[in-house]
């Protein structure tokens, strides 16, 4: 294998659930080492993307390379470079920890000398070595996802997927899961590919992809993501939201939009902007908040919604859709 | 913790290609997880035995008022206890296949689904080892012999187990054959009340196989259980002291078109019956994505 090769290579990869096209097209390369985050409201077909990734679904056209190895042609050779933790529960509750982790290894082939130490590596670097003999229903949400990504990190792959590593989990307990995946990642040298919808947690990647309706609309470093947006998000609430957009667009040629039951639009230097928007709008504010850009931002400019509205609209439902013909498909 | 000690100590295991060295080992860990989950799971030990239990005991002291004169004195719980040996390891091997469909539920089936191994390894470890849980719930039944009037003749004992581990070997094999197509554990359920209640009272469980009119006696003979239930009686009445009568009415065989199976024709249809239920399991299960 050439040691140059990127991680994971991705060449128009599309996948279609009869007339549902689940991923549209989509291209991206990972170097060795990064963390590369997919972002996207709920069915923009992240987890479509990473099945494809992981062997678990077959695309409908394209290429991918992971490892070096071909998802569709060396399927096997993919697998045992990959660790994944999906995106809802996959574990043993009538086991103990270290028997689900036993398994694992059993099921992976690891080196029978190897496994007690490689076991109690990671059980200690997600802090379970003490509960490794307790059975797994008994343990909380958060430790069973830690349990999870230990589990991933066992056969020391080269690449771990983590389909919502923290979807469910209350934000102490996803930070907390985030320290240890970071901590993890630094000391075993791996590429992880990553899917979340939570803005915030996109944060710890090194780059990251933001897809919509299966396909990706921008891709960059967060840091430059935001620059790009170039300008601070002023929110206002009003007496007329409807009469404030038209203001907007007549008085200052701002294209504001409705959010989450209020106006947002973005202008530079948003502070000095709010005075003569007082003056100047006509119509009665409620409240003004003004804030530097943040990864919600970046997504509002390049999809025209928030994450959050995306989900609740249109997108779930073709979500469910997708999922209907994906659970149509495979018996 | 988690920032001081990691990185210098950090052991690299490698996963090496598939070799049949690597599926044995995925079979045998398979299997052991469904042993240890058995052994962490009483209450269902408990449960699987009621139906048997009530069968043997309830159905078969009560209604041995009515049947004093066709059983030539034989006691009816004597009569129906091969039938019972054979359904308790029916209803666990059901039971253990149905662990299919809640690996489903619960996601671990998709664990094992991306390891790289065959996927024949893993239907072939998950029907072994649910014969090995279901000949274990069988062993409770097969210590009652001596409740039931039949001797712990050391011989005797281990043909029942014989046959009772080659029985739930294929009614294991039947169903993960069907649990692999459905995906809740209510759908299995219901399927399962569909197909083993009658395969059950249709085999011969409760009743001896011959003179029955003619509908019956053709289901009779294509329900594979009978071939699993009629080989496990000829073997307990073998064991026993009967009068001539007795045993023509109580032990007459299967026939075809009024030729006797040999018992070991019976077993080998058993057999063959789960070896192409576990072929068709492990096909559906490479097409499933």
């Amino acid at each position: 294998m050439n040691d140059h090769a990127q991680a994971i290579e991705v060449a128009d990869l599309r996948k279609s659930y009869g007339d549902i096209e689940a991923v549209c097209g989509v291209s991206f390369a990972v170097a060795p080492g990064e963390i590369f985050g997919f972002l996207g409201p709920n069915g923009a077909g992240k987890t479509t993307t990473i099945n494809m990734l992981c062997t678990l679904a077959r695309p409908t056209s394209g290429s991918a390379r992971v490892a070096g190895h071909d998802v569709v042609t060396e399927r096997d050779d993919v697998r045992r470079h990959i660790g994944l933790v999906f995106q809802e529960q996959t574990l043993d509750g009538y086991l103990t920890a270290e028997q689900n982790l036993r398994m694992h290894a059993e099921l992976y082939g690891v080196d029978s000398g190897l496994v007690a130490g490689r076991m109690r590596q990671v059980l200690e670097m997600v802090g379970l070595w003490e509960r490794r003999a307790t059975q797994v229903m008994t343990f909380s949400g958060g430790m069973k996802r830690r349990l999870e990504i230990a589990r991933g990190f066992l056969h020391s792959p080269r690449v771990l997927f983590l389909d919502e590593p923290t979807i469910g989990l209350d934000p102490q307990t996803r930070s907390s899961i985030w320290r240890y995946i970071r901590a993890l990642q630094r000391a075993e040298e791996i590429t992880i590919f990553m899917t979340t919808h939570y803005m915030d947690e996109a944060e710890f990647c090194d780059r990251i992809a933001i897809m919509d309706k299966g396909q990706i609309v921008v891709l960059d470093t967060p840091a430059v993501l935001k620059a790009q947006v170039g300008a601070d998000r002023v929110t206002i609430h009003t007496a007329d939201d409807d009469a404030a957009v038209a203001a907007l667009a007549e008085r200052f040629g701002i294209d504001a939009q409705i959010a989450e039951g209020a106006v947002t639009f973005y202008v530079p230097s948003g502070e000095e902007f709010v005075p003569r928007l007082f003056a100047e709008l006509g119509v009665p504010i409620v409240s003004v908040s003004v804030a530097r850009p943040t990864l919600d931002d970046v997504f509002m400019a390049h999809t025209g919604s928030t994450i959050r509205d995306a989900e609740d609209s249109s997108t779930s439902a073709r979500n469910k859709m997708v999922m209907k013909a994906m659970s149509g498909s495979r018996s | 913790m988690t920032t001081a000690a990691a990185p210098a100590a950090v052991i690299r295991v490698t996963v090496p290609p598939r070799t049949l060295r690597s599926e044995l080992r995925a079979i045998k860990i398979v299997f052991r997880r469904e042993l240890i989950r058995f052994r962490n799971d009483r209450l269902r030990i408990v449960t699987s035995l009621v139906q048997p239990l009530l069968f043997l005991f309830v159905l078969g002291s009560g209604l041995q008022q009515l049947s004093q004169f066709g059983t030539h004195g034989v006691a009816l719980t004597t009569f129906i206890y091969p039938g019972v040996l054979c359904i308790t390891v029916m209803f666990t091997a059901m039971f253990s296949a149905a662990s299919i469909v809640w690996d489903r539920e619960f996601g671990f089936l998709r664990e094992m689904m991306v390891a790289p191994v065959r996927r024949s390894s893993i239907v072939i470890g998950k029907c072994l080892g649910g014969a090995a849980v279901a000949s274990l719930q069988g062993l409770i039944l097969i210590a009652l012999a001596g409740a039931v009037h039949v001797p712990y003749d050391p011989l005797l004992l281990l043909g029942i187990f014989g046959l009772q581990l080659l029985l739930a070997f294929s009614i294991t094999a039947f169903g993960v054959m069907v649990a692999i197509r459905i995906k809740q554990i209510q759908a299995f359920m219901g399927v399962m009340q569909m197909i083993v209640m009658p395969m059950f009272f249709i085999s011969g469980a409760l009743f001896p196989v011959s003179g029955l009119p003619g509908w019956l006696g053709f289901l009779n003979r294509i329900d594979p259980l009978t071939y699993a239930v009629d080989p496990m009686r000829r073997l307990v009445f073998g064991h026993l002291d009967l009068s001539a009568p007795a045993r023509a009415a109580l032990d007459p065989g299967v026939t075809w078109w009024g030729w006797h199976l040999p018992a070991l024709l019976e077993v080998a249809v058993v057999f063959a019956l789960g070896l192409v239920m576990l072929a068709i399991a492990i096909w559906e299960f490479n097409a499933t994505e």
